[in-house]
């Protein structure tokens, strides 16, 4: 069995769709992690609160209300400036690919939309703990120019 | 940085060593003796209160917990939240979602809310969660709270580490017979039953009064609140707040704190898996797996 990983998944801005966050939730717990969910409607900064708190390694952020431009961003941001540089972030939902270039440079290491299996996401989680193992600044304050979309 | 360094800066006052010296503690880097050296060579006696809120699933145990939490911090105190959900048995995953119904829990500076898994531990609340309630304590979170996975009849470990025990029910919950059995029910310091909006919430209280009443055992306040309206949470409050540490429990707490603290030695003992294993290969029969586990 991999390692179990403690992931929160949160739902930032005014966005009351939870479906898809709540299935990937559930893939990541089926696939041995220990899952936060914050439930709907948190801000950036209550986002980053449960993450220190729950000292979480990984954040999963879903957006269906077309906000990710905004909302993303700014949690990493305040992840850093929390000294939390080192948590991965991740993102899913509806994310319109011309978009998705300015989300990896504000620290996003990837991007799921609707149809993504969750192997794939499993996959993500395994090649970004190894590449912590390896020592790689891969967290949403980290130097790293990796991203999920290279694989 | 070293596990005992992290717990340092963590008495100090930094949350985040704070957050990663709870998981330590959890994933057994810190162990209870590194705990004590550190927290005793501080020197000064801590005064910490935990109050365990257990109960079936879905009574309402977040939402009411919500309310202590709203409660206490209104008052100035720094109130620290352990939330236990159940681990997977098969996956070892867990999905920890008590924190949805505290939103204030993610806002306030003097609340810190923590989820936990069961993990390897049988029961509605793990051993780890002993010492995790030490460290808070340690980091001066005055009033703690531990909600217990949906807990059954017979799930009582939570004496092992509150100080006082809150059984949160709700109506519909079974005929007048079920308040007669023994087991959790004795050994609330307080009752409250929850959804007081819904039909049958009282008729559940008096049916809980009448076999208590007929115990030998003092009858603990049984009160009706509503966490959804906020109705009861007042007199809920004061009642919780007046509530004296009971000590005709004291046997009984002593008794779960040895098994917690039995449980977590098997538990932690480096061949448990491949006992496990070799059980299930019908290479070992449960005795003899626990004499080499003893041995070891």
């Amino acid at each position: 069995m991999s390692t179990t990983l403690r992931i929160v998944i949160a739902k930032p801005g005014l966005d009351g769709h939870d479906r898809g966050a709540m299935v990937v939730a559930r893939a990541l717990r089926d696939a041995g992690h220990e899952v936060i969910y914050t439930g709907l409607r948190r801000t950036p900064a209550q986002i980053v609160r449960i993450v220190l708190d729950e000292d979480a390694a990984y954040l999963g952020l879903s957006s269906l209300s077309g906000a990710h431009a905004h909302l993303f961003p700014k949690t990493c941001e305040l992840l850093s400036a929390a000294g939390l540089n080192d948590v991965v972030v991740f993102g899913g939902g509806i994310i319109p690919e011309p978009d998705h270039e300015q989300l990896y440079a504000s620290g996003v290491r990837a991007l799921f939309g609707p149809g993504t299996p969750s192997s794939e996401i499993q996959s993500f989680l395994t090649t970004a703990a190894s590449r912590i193992k390896a020592g790689e600044a891969i967290g949403c304050g980290g130097n790293s120019k990796w991203n999920w979309t290279e694989e | 940085m070293t596990p005992a360094a992290t717990l340092t800066a963590a008495i100090a006052g930094e949350r985040r060593a704070l957050a990663r010296s709870l998981s330590l503690f959890e994933n057994g880097e810190l162990t209870d003796s590194n705990l004590m050296a550190i927290i005793e060579s501080r020197g000064e006696t801590l005064d910490s209160t935990v109050l365990g809120i257990t109960g079936a699933p879905g009574v309402g145990k977040s939402c009411l917990i919500n309310r202590v939490v709203q409660s206490w911090s209104e008052q100035g105190h720094r109130v620290a939240v352990i939330a236990v959900d159940p681990t997977s048995p098969i996956t070892g995953g867990a999905l920890l979602g008590d924190r949805i119904r505290m939103s204030n829990a993610d806002s306030e500076d003097n609340v810190f809310f923590r989820s936990i898994a069961t993990r390897k531990h049988g029961g509605s609340v793990p051993s780890v969660v002993r010492g995790m309630l030490e460290i808070l304590a340690a980091c001066g979170w005055s009033r703690c709270i531990v909600e217990t996975v949906g807990a059954g009849q017979g799930e009582i470990r939570v004496a092992a580490v509150a100080d006082r025990i809150v059984l949160v029910e709700a109506p519909h919950r079974g005929d007048s017979v079920q308040a007669e059995k023994a087991g959790l029910i004795e050994l609330a310091d307080l009752i409250v039953i929850n959804k007081s909006d819904l039909d049958g919430a009282k008729k559940t209280a008096d049916e809980i009064r009448h076999a208590l009443e007929a115990a030998t055992i003092p009858t603990p306040p049984i009160l009706l609140a509503s966490a959804t309206t906020g109705d009861g949470v007042e007199a809920l409050m004061e009642s919780i707040d007046s509530l004296k540490v009971s000590d005709f429990a004291a046997r009984t707490r002593a008794r779960e704190s040895m098994r917690a603290a039995w449980d977590m030695c098997l538990l932690n003992s480096p061949n448990f898996e491949e006992q496990i294993d070799n059980i299930v290969a019908g290479n070992t029969t449960i005795d003899e797996a626990l004499e080499k586990l003893r041995d070891d």
